[in-house]
């Protein structure tokens, strides 16, 4: 019964959660709720991935109207994964979550809270389950709408701006988003993906179909902050409360990024983009974007922007691996798609426990504490060291596929450009490391306020990331093998 | 004169966008930025009802004797897109009144000028 559903129940499950965790007083309850759907989604995520890991799709009917009339969930090892991936993480930043929102977020707004959480993850769910073109909207917009709420509670005054500065970037990338899909409806008549790339071949000369294109990927491109479109995403990562930036630079660009695959392989078919300029323009705008990217991430003073910066440039190398369009690089995309949401996550979760002894997320003020909080600072280190791309950590598979893919295409500057964003990672995240471990600690000391170790609640999800980050390290099983099945069906003439 | 009278609507379409566009980018009131990004929205809830237009096409009402029917299904969608457009605007003005209780106006130059001056 339930594995017949098993795909609508991924979804449905957190937004019928929504408005009861807002109707529950403020207290631990919204909190309990939450996580106990966050968990539950995740073990239908990782049943539903076992199920098509070997490459079966799986076609959900909404409401019983067939396809393409109907909505369809589509779900394959990309899906799967993706949906893993949100859910996963959703599962380990809700119970980090209630300590950091007790001491970030004003106790009456708790209950509200959690419902633009359990929303938010509805839509990141939604946008990663459907086949249906026009459904990815609504889910973009619903994850959108609660996000854009979920950062404005940030502390500061400027998470209002940050918020208000997204909403309009966001709405602009949405609306752009519906033009290029009532443009493809023009022409094809149709809103399932899977019909629109048996209808799209035939048309791939026409006018129409390439203005769609182009809507669709500046679109997409604004939400997943490519650069040069990033420019809502640092202020947005660096205001908003810390458990929401950690969930949000885990999924929400993910999310986008999976669906630029989707859109690049399986609607419009490589052999559309080979035909135009746009695989150039990516790798273009990705080499610009990983080298200005990183450089900027050194120069910062806050330890979140810092993050921030290099969260552009890390979502530039995925997209590296979809601008060189060969099965290697693909694989590299989706297995740096997950392995980038466990460093981002380890590291972020890392630095809101540094907030939450110090209550500033400024480099300064975190000096020496690497010695009072030792679990934490060993986080941060191997988290460092994966984002890097050092081996044995996952951050190190993902950049060794770019790598050979690179090789493969005999594209020497490309190769030279990620070894030398690994390098510029080796700076930024030395600069975290040197202030947190031989920075003098002084000025504290003279205060007698020693700070303590962060609290088991946040220590047990941020360390079962770090884990997770060695783990991946060694073991490529769940990663690569699903990214190689998923890889087989988003371009099935390749292999 | 027919490429610009036979797609009148499309011409439409393209002006109001423009202008809407125009507007979020040009303007520093965080008020008329959101009037801009609604008249740009508004663009696209035209763009979806011209495509759904079909030539003679009657009112998708079944009826006795009427076998041409304008297709429904744009307009469907864009009941969809109405009311995310509407979500949109009310956010963002809730943001504004927020904004501007914590900076004391609502425009851009001023509240920049407030966070570099920190």
């Amino acid at each position: 019964m339930i594995e017949n559903h098993l795909s609508l129940l991924l979804v449905a499950l957190p937004l019928l959660a929504a408005p009861i965790v807002a109707a529950l007083p403020n207290g631990r309850l919204p909190w309990a709720l939450s996580t106990l759907v966050s968990w539950s989604v995740c073990y239908l995520a990782a049943w539903q991935l076992m199920n098509v890991s070997s490459g079966q799709v799986i076609s959900y009917e909404l409401g019983g109207w067939a396809p393409p009339w109907g909505i369809e969930y589509r779900i394959d090892a990309a899906n799967a994964l993706v949906a893993l991936i949100v859910s996963g993480i959703a599962a380990l930043t809700l119970p980090y979550a209630l300590k950091s929102v007790i001491k970030e977020i004003p106790q009456q707004q708790h209950a509200l809270f959690y419902a633009a959480f359990m929303l938010c993850l509805t839509g990141l769910l939604g946008i990663a389950q459907t086949g249906d073109i026009f459904n990815l909207f609504v889910f973009l917009e619903i994850s959108s709408l609660s996000s854009y709420a979920l950062i404005s509670l940030g502390k500061k005054r400027q998470a209002l701006t940050a918020a208000y500065q997204y909403l309009i970037m966001g709405t602009i990338g949405a609306t752009f988003f519906i033009i290029g899909v009532g443009l493809l409806y023009a022409m094809t008549g149709t809103l399932n993906m899977a019909d629109l790339a048996q209808r799209l071949p035939e048309l791939y000369e026409h006018r129409t179909i390439h203005t769609a294109f182009a809507f669709i990927m500046v679109g997409f491109a604004l939400k997943l902050a490519l650069f040069p479109l990033h420019l809502w995403l640092p202020n947005a990562y660096t205001y908003a409360p810390t458990v929401v930036t950690i969930f949000l630079a885990a999924t929400a660009t993910k999310v986008a990024v999976y669906v630029m695959l989707r859109m690049v392989f399986t609607v419009f078919g490589f052999s559309f983009i080979e035909n135009t300029p746009t695989d150039e323009l990516f790798l273009l705008l990705c080499v610009t974007g990983i080298l200005s990217m990183s450089f900027y991430a050194i120069y910062q003073k806050d330890s979140k922007r810092l993050l921030a910066y290099s969260s552009v440039a890390q979502i530039a190398y995925m997209m590296l691996g979809i601008g060189l369009g060969s099965v290697l690089s693909v694989t590299a995309t989706l297995v740096h798609l997950f392995n980038h949401a466990l460093m981002k996550g380890a590291l972020f979760m890392a630095i809101g426990a540094l907030i939450y002894r110090v209550g500033s997320s400024r480099l300064e003020h975190f000096s020496g504490l690497g010695k009072q909080m030792p679990w934490t600072f060993a986080a941060i280190v191997i988290g460092g060291l994966s984002l890097i791309g050092v081996p044995g950590t996952a951050g190190f598979i993902s950049k060794w596929y770019l790598v050979l893919a690179a090789i493969e295409q005999q594209h020497w500057l490309i190769v030279g450009v990620i070894l030398m964003g690994s390098l510029l990672a080796v700076a930024y995240v030395w600069k975290m490391i040197e202030v947190l471990y031989f920075n003098a600690t002084d000025e504290r000391e003279q205060q007698n306020t020693a700070v303590k170790e962060a609290p088991l609640m946040m220590l047990i999800p941020m360390w079962v990331l770090v884990l997770a980050n060695v783990y991946f390290g060694f073991n490529t099983e769940l990663t690569v093998g699903t990214a190689e099945q998923a890889v087989k069906l988003l371009m099935p003439g390749a292999n | 004169m027919d490429m610009i009278l036979g797609h009148y609507n499309y011409w439409m379409v393209i002006i109001i966008m423009m202008a809407g566009f125009y507007t979020v980018i040009s303007r520093g009131n965080l008020v008329k930025k959101i009037v801009g990004l609604n008249i740009f929205q508004v663009s696209v809830f035209l763009l979806y009802i011209s495509i759904g237009n079909v030539k003679g096409g009657a009112t998708p009402i079944i009826e006795k004797g009427v076998d041409l029917y304008s297709n429904p299904l744009p307009h469907v969608l864009i009941l969809t897109a109405i009311v995310v457009g509407v979500a949109t605007t009310a956010l963002g003005l809730a943001l504004v009144v927020r904004i501007k209780e914590a900076y004391g106006t609502i425009e851009e130059d001023d509240i920049h000028n407030q966070d570099q001056s920190l």
